[in-house]
Order: C-alpha cells, then sequence, then structure tokens
C-alpha cells in the first residue's frame, strides 16, 4: 500500500473545489482514460488576473485527486503570474509529500495550470513540442529534458516517477537513459 | 472494525485447524524429518501424513509431491527441469495471461537464454486461442506451460484436454494450478499431465510452502540442488511446520469444493447480480461460464481503481484492482489488456475474490459501501456527466 501522509489521504476523502466551476473563464485539461489519470482544471479569472476562483475535475488515484485539490487551494487568490511559478514540488509539499512513484500526479497539476493560464491569455501552446520519445505516454524529449534539469533527476525510473515515461511498454528506456546522459554532459 | 476479506486470490485466512495442527511442530516436535532417531522421526512420520493429504486433493500419489517454498519457486522448478531434460529444444510455450512467475520467466529466457517462447494469445472472454497453441507445437517445443485459472478474473483454460493433446505429441505439459486449487476439482491422473504448482497460502494454509506436482517416471532435474530431501528432487531442509499445516488444509480443502460450487458461487453471483443492479456502466470480466466460483472481476467506467479500493479501505473492505496506480506500473494488468478490456472500464476494474468464510451480509455491506463510492468519483470525474461517459 502507498504510504500517503495524512493531509493526501484527508484532501482524498474530502476534496476541495470539486465540480465544473460554472462562469470559469479559463480551463486547462490534461491526461487522459488510457493514461490512467486525468485532470480538467476550471479557473474564473478576474479583470486585474488574479485567480478568485478555482475547481477541478480528475480521474484518478488518491494521490491525482489530493494534487488537484491542493492545487486549487494553492492558486485561489494568486495572480496570474504568480500562479505560473507554482511548481509541481509546491503542490507535492502542500500535501506533504508524495511517494515517489506518484510525483507524476503533482506534474499533471502544473500541466493543467500551464494550460489554463495559456488560455485565459489566448496563447497557443504547442501540443508537444520536441520530439516523441514514449508513446505510452505521449512525453518528448524536451519534457524529459525540462523535467531532469529542475529536478535533478539521474536515472531512467526517477524519469518515470516524474513523467509516466518509460512506465508502460519501456522499449523507449533506452532513448530516456540518452536523453539523461545529454543534459548531463551539457551539465 | 471488522475486516470483510475479500482478497482471497491474493491469500487466504490461516484455517484455525490448520494452526492447530501446526503448533505443536513449532516448539515441541522441532526434530529432522531425516534423522535416526524416533524424535526426528516422529515428525517424518507426520509429513508422511501431510504428503499423502496433499496428493489426496489431486490424485496424485504420495511420492510424486515434492514440497517447495513457493508457488514461484514450483512453477521455475518445472520450467528449468523440462529444459535441462531437453537441452536440444528451444522453443517454450505458454499464454499472455500468467502470473508472473510464468510471464517474466519466459521473458528472461527469451531474452537472456535464446528461447524461442511464444505466449498464445487470449480472447476478449479470456479464452485461450487454442488452435493457435496446437499449431505452434513441433519437435522443437520443450515444454508448454498454461496456468489452470486466471488469479485476476478466473477464466478457467481446459487444461485436462489441452494436456492430454500435447502431451500425446510426447511433449512436457506443466500447469500452475496455484488459482485453481481448492476451488475446482483436479485430478492429475485423468487429465495427464507432467508437472503441477500449487501454493499453501491460497488455500488456507501459510505463506511460504508450495507444491510441485512431479509425475512418476518423469526424468526431473532439481533446481535447488543439495540433500537427499525429496527424493533429491528439492535440496533443503523440510518446511516441517509448514507442510504439516499445508496437509491439513488440503484436506479441508477437499472437504469444501462442493461448498465452494454452491454456496460461495451463489455469494459471487449475488455481489455480482447487486452491483451490476444498483451501479450504471458496469462489465464483468472475462468468461462468466468457465470462471472460479469464488472470482469476480468487475470494471466501473470512468473511475480509477487505486480510489476505489481506498475508499473501500476505508470501511475495512479488502479487494484488489486492475488499474495501472495500485501495482507500481502504469499500464493496467496485462491479463486485461489481453483481453482487450477497454481502458475506460480496466483502470476501474475491482477484484472481489471470496471464501467460504465470507456471509451474505458482507456482500450488501459491500454493495452498500461500492454504490456511493463510485458515485463519489464519477461526481469528479471529467469523464464522466449526467450518468454516463462522456
Amino acid at each position: 500500500m502507498w504510504d500517503y501522509t495524512e493531509k493526501v489521504k484527508e484532501h482524498f476523502m474530502h476534496p476541495r473545489n470539486v465540480g465544473e466551476l460554472e462562469d470559469a473563464n479559463a480551463i486547462g485539461e490534461t491526461g487522459s482514460l488510457n493514461c490512467g489519470d486525468a485532470l480538467k482544471l476550471f479557473l474564473k479569472v478576474n479583470e486585474n488576473e488574479r485567480i478568485i476562483d478555482a475547481s477541478f475535475m480528475t480521474f484518478g488515484c488518491a494521490s491525482a485527486v489530493a494534487s488537484s485539490s491542493a492545487l486549487t487551494e494553492i492558486i485561489k487568490g494568486m495572480t496570474l503570474d504568480e500562479a505560473a511559478k507554482v511548481t509541481n514540488d509546491d503542490i507535492a509539499d502542500y500535501l506533504g509529500g508524495l511517494p515517489k512513484e506518484k510525483m507524476h500526479c503533482s506534474v499533471m497539476g502544473k500541466a493543467a495550470l500551464k494550460k489554463a493560464i495559456a488560455d485565459y491569455r489566448g496563447v497557443q501552446i504547442l501540443e508537444k513540442p520536441g520530439e516523441l520519445v514514449c508513446e505510452c505516454f505521449e512525453v518528448t524529449d524536451l519534457e524529459i529534458i525540462d523535467a531532469v534539469k529542475a529536478n535533478n533527476l539521474e536515472t531512467t525510473e526517477d524519469v518515470t516517477d516524474y513523467l509516466k515515461a518509460g512506465g508502460g511498454c519501456g522499449k523507449c528506456l533506452d532513448r530516456i537513459e540518452e536523453v539523461i546522459a545529454s543534459v548531463k554532459a551539457k551539465g | 472494525m471488522k475486516v470483510i476479506y475479500t482478497d482471497n486470490n491474493a491469500t487466504t485466512k490461516v484455517a484455525d485447524e490448520v494452526i492447530e495442527e501446526m503448533v505443536p511442530y513449532f516448539g515441541q516436535f522441532y526434530g529432522n524429518p531425516s534423522s535416526m532417531h524416533t524424535f526426528g522421526d516422529q515428525v517424518g512420520k507426520k509429513l508422511k501424513q501431510a504428503r499423502q493429504r496433499v496428493a489426496d486433493l489431486i490424485n496424485a500419489d504420495p511420492d510424486e509431491i515434492v514440497f517447495t517454498s513457493c508457488g514461484t519457486e514450483s512453477d521455475n522448478s518445472a520450467i528449468f527441469s523440462a529444459l535441462n531434460a531437453n537441452p536440444d529444444k528451444k522453443q517454450i510455450i505458454t499464454s499472455t495471461v500468467e502470473h508472473p512467475a510464468i510471464l517474466n520467466l519466459f521473458k528472461f529466457l527469451r531474452d537472456k537464454k535464446g528461447y524461442d517462447a511464444v505466449f498464445v494469445p487470449v480472447d476478449k472472454k479470456g479464452h485461450l486461442d487454442t488452435d493457435m497453441l496446437y499449431d505452434s507445437l513441433s519437435d522443437n517445443t520443450a515444454v508448454v506451460s498454461l496456468m489452470w485459472a486466471n488469479n485476476e478474473t478466473g477464466v478457467i483454460f481446459p487444461i485436462p484436454e489441452i494436456a492430454k493433446k500435447v502431451t500425446e505429441k510426447g511433449i512436457l505439459f506443466h500447469t500452475d494450478a496455484v488459482q485453481a486449487a481448492g476451488k475446482v476439482p483436479i485430478d492429475v491422473k485423468a487429465a495427464n499431465m507432467d508437472m503441477l504448482a500449487l501454493s499453501g497460502h491460497k488455500i488456507h494454509a501459510p505463506k511460504g510452502i508450495g507444491v510441485l506436482y512431479v509425475k512418476k517416471g518423469l526424468k526431473f532435474h532439481p533446481y535447488l540442488i543439495g540433500g537427499h530431501q525429496e527424493k533429491g528432487r528439492r535440496g533443503g531442509t523440510e518446511n516441517t511446520v509448514s507442510i504439516i499445516g499445508l496437509g491439513r488444509a488440503c484436506e479441508l480443502a477437499a472437504a469444501h469444493l462442493p461448498v465452494m460450487d454452491k454456496e460461495v458461487r451463489q455469494l459471487r453471483d449475488y455481489l455480482q447480480e447487486q452491483l451490476l443492479e444498483k451501479i450504471p456502466s458496469v462489465s464483468v470480466n472475462g468468461d462468466l461460464e468457465n470462471r472460479l466460483p469464488n472470482t469476480l472481476s468487475i470494471g466501473f467506467d470512468a473511475v480509477e481503481g487505486e480510489s476505489i479500493l481506498m475508499l473501500l479501505d476505508k470501511e475495512s473492505i479488502c479487494a484488489s484492482s486492475g488499474s495501472a496506480c495500485t501495482s507500481g506500473s502504469l499500464d493496467p494488468s496485462h491479463v486485461l489488456l489481453a483481453m482487450e478490456v477497454p481502458f475506460k472500464s480496466a483502470n476501474g476494474t475491482i477484484r472481489f475474490s471470496l471464501s467460504h468464510y465470507n456471509t451474505k451480509e458482507e456482500m450488501d455491506h459491500i454493495v452498500a459501501t461500492m454504490v456511493p463510492a463510485i458515485e463519489k468519483l464519477r461526481a469528479m470525474s471529467p469523464f464522466w456527466k449526467d450518468g454516463k461517459m462522456v
């Protein structure tokens, strides 16, 4: 059984801000049924670019629900610029930590937030920039490079824990190793 | 809160009668069964009785029973023995839905030892493609290994029929009967199989004890090489306490077979009917007929298995899930994927596996917990709206 903190369990049993936000003016979606988890984030942003309300709908495990719940609590009241600086670690820290294998749940929160902010600002996020590495979970080399740099990841297992990449069929594990090596080589 | 235990395909309660049988052999009777003195030999005699009891459950002779440490050791021993007996044959055949004890061993043999491993697929009901199996058999086939019943779905393969056809061609046949034992009748003589694996903790004996049936006359190559124990087929001093417990468990399992077939089956069917009736967008995985009487693999659309288990756990209900998140791997179970169960329900699949200790009241409590649990999770699922999948 996963070693969830009391806070993760509490946010799973009693998630905050669940459901569609009727008058949302920014929406960010990430994940899919096939991935095993998905998050739809709703934001109500005022004229000063401040998030006055946030809600979520999540399909996923207990830590995915808790991460989504934590995310909405963290960003409520923030300006979009402040929210843009929220990291997946902030989400995990808010919950008193997540099991290493479940860090991707917090990454999912961060990804949905990025998309919602882009949605509000009318910015097009290029769907998946970079070259596709993990076909099972649709993860690109640029995403892996970002995660390796930001979290100082060392091994393919680390990358799988953060991004899921390599956790399906496993045929991209060699490629992930190359990407890690390339980041390390550049320092 | 009283635990409601419906995870019997994972492990089972050690029966009180089994514990009672074992207790004197922990402390009082600690002798080595091989010793040349009465003190050790009284354990030896008890071991002999246990061996007979195990043999009786599967209609084997006592000499055909080899005690091991677990089902995995039995499976590994069987396959390595078959390969050592047929060093020139390089093809090995199994199915896509086996337990990791066989599946990962076959992948290892393919990737590291150069064997041509054939993984025979199943259809959407979990039935084995026997045409492909029989077409694959050749002079180069060293061994065929197939599970008797699937741990996740309970689907039963027609092992006696397959064993006959395979062994008629002079090819060795092994079956992993870990889930079938104690749930459906097993007759090794009628089925004419070469080897068969059992595990103690699935039939109300303790963990750490397994059995490999080895047909009389079969040339056996031991996996653990050591002393003369188990007639040279498995070195190492016998796990006397557990063997004695397993003997009693096998005796009880034989007596409980009719209960499994009737009462436990009725309970399982009741649970299945209630869940199907009270919760929308639910599907049962696998063939409903050719299925272990205690197993229910049931998928709930648009929700995720680990979340369901967490809500069940709040009520002290034990079950397991076919979802990615619970296993630590990221794909849903290989069994459900092999059966092409769609992702929408594979990730929300729960396995309830019953025993004769379960009651109708417990089933009612499970249903009463599941209905609001699924409602709660669907209310927050982005794939569920207005009472259906979106």
